[in-house]
């Protein structure tokens, strides 16, 4: 059966659009198919961050316009034929992007796919209700910091609120993904523990992706950072965080970059 | 003395307070507007059973006070109806 997955925030910059990247190649990396849909019509960028803004050529607004047919519209990987890419559409016309339209394309996408990963916008407009109207569970991004924890509550509000499960009665999945984690921060107090993070969102925690270079390197390059660096730390929490979405039971460590004494001892500020 | 705790603690046990207390004004926030909306419906809904107003003439306010809270609703009436409701009371 296939399973949508709205990956949200809230809050802008939280590495919503990195988290999708990475988990969709996870997953399609272990032989299941996998569609990421971006959902930011007017600020489209999923297509740029995995590598694909040169070979779009219709968008979800398109196939639901009828314009195009869901074929025509879907990017494949260049690196893993089981990865597709739905774009969004570059114009401003957020109103395209109707309910039923949604529903038909993701129903469409239902029969062809194991995994149909919403990339949602930031805020609480359209855009971000409609990515997770059809969602049968969420991932949740948040960034160890004030206003990304409050903005997540308000999101887990409205999932609990908006979506069709809701409103059928039924319970939404939830999944807190916390991103951009410096456990050597966190320890000196300087920045909020997971366990913190946990208790103010009371979600149960679906990984923990440490702070790194990798993952702007990775946009840099136009690669999901599973693909483009699977050994980095970030690349392996992402791993870790698909494996658990397939209901595979991994232990929860942060992973790190190995480095030596030296390295620790002055590298500190990185840390 | 404060900067030298806060200095040595860290900012993030301040992070935490200030979002626990923040969350539980929010989540409470959250959930009333709902209610007053749907008490505004149903007590319109009653009213308008028996007596004709315009929709756009009905004020509901809710105060919250320490001990005990108060519903205040006010319609206004169009004086035919008003002196026979008067009449029948």
């Amino acid at each position: 059966m296939a399973q949508v997955l709205v990956v949200t925030s809230g809050k802008g910059g939280v590495g919503k659009t990195t988290s999708t990247a990475a988990l969709g190649a996870a997953l399609a990396q272990n032989g299941d198919k996998v569609v990421v849909i971006d959902f930011d019509v007017g600020l489209r960028n999923l297509d740029l961050v995995m590598g694909a803004e040169r070979r779009v050529v219709f968008d979800l607004i398109n196939v639901i316009n009828g314009v195009a047919k869901l074929p025509q519209a879907l990017i494949r990987d260049k690196r893993l034929e089981n990865l597709n890419l739905l774009p969004a559409s570059q114009t401003r016309d957020k109103d395209a992007l109707t309910e039923e339209g949604v529903a038909k394309v993701i129903d469409e996408l239902k029969t062809k796919f194991d995994w149909i990963i919403c990339d949602s916008p930031a805020g609480i407009e359209r855009g971000a209700t409609l990515a997770m109207r059809y969602a049968d569970a969420a991932i949740i991004v948040t960034n160890p910091e004030v206003s990304s924890v409050r903005d997540s509550d308000r999101i887990i509000g409205l999932l609990d609120a908006k979506t069709v499960k809701a409103e059928r009665g039924e319970r939404i999945e939830k999944h807190l993904l916390v991103t951009r984690y410096s456990p050597g921060r966190a320890a000196r107090g300087e920045m909020l523990t997971i366990e913190d993070v946990l208790e103010i969102l009371s979600t149960p925690l679906l990984g923990i992706i440490p702070e790194s270079e990798e993952v702007l390197r990775a946009s840099n390059i136009g690669s999901p950072v599973t693909l483009a660096n699977s050994l980095s730390s970030p690349a392996r929490a992402y791993f870790d965080a698909a494996a658990r979405l397939r209901g595979e039971k991994v232990p929860m460590v942060v992973p790190s970059d190995g480095r030596g004494l030296l390295n620790k001892l002055f590298g500190r500020k990185a840390a | 003395m404060t900067l030298f705790k806060l200095f040595r603690r860290g900012s993030a046990p301040v992070a935490r307070e200030r979002l626990q207390i923040l969350l539980a004004h929010e989540r409470v926030a959250r959930s009333q507007p709902d209610l007053l909306g749907q008490l505004r419906e149903e007590i319109l809904a009653v009213i308008s059973r028996h007596v004709a107003f315009e929709p756009d003439k009905v004020q509901i306010k809710m105060d919250r006070g320490r001990s005990v809270s108060t519903l205040e609703v006010e319609i206004e009436i169009p004086n035919a109806l008003g002196a026979e409701l008067a009449k029948a009371s």
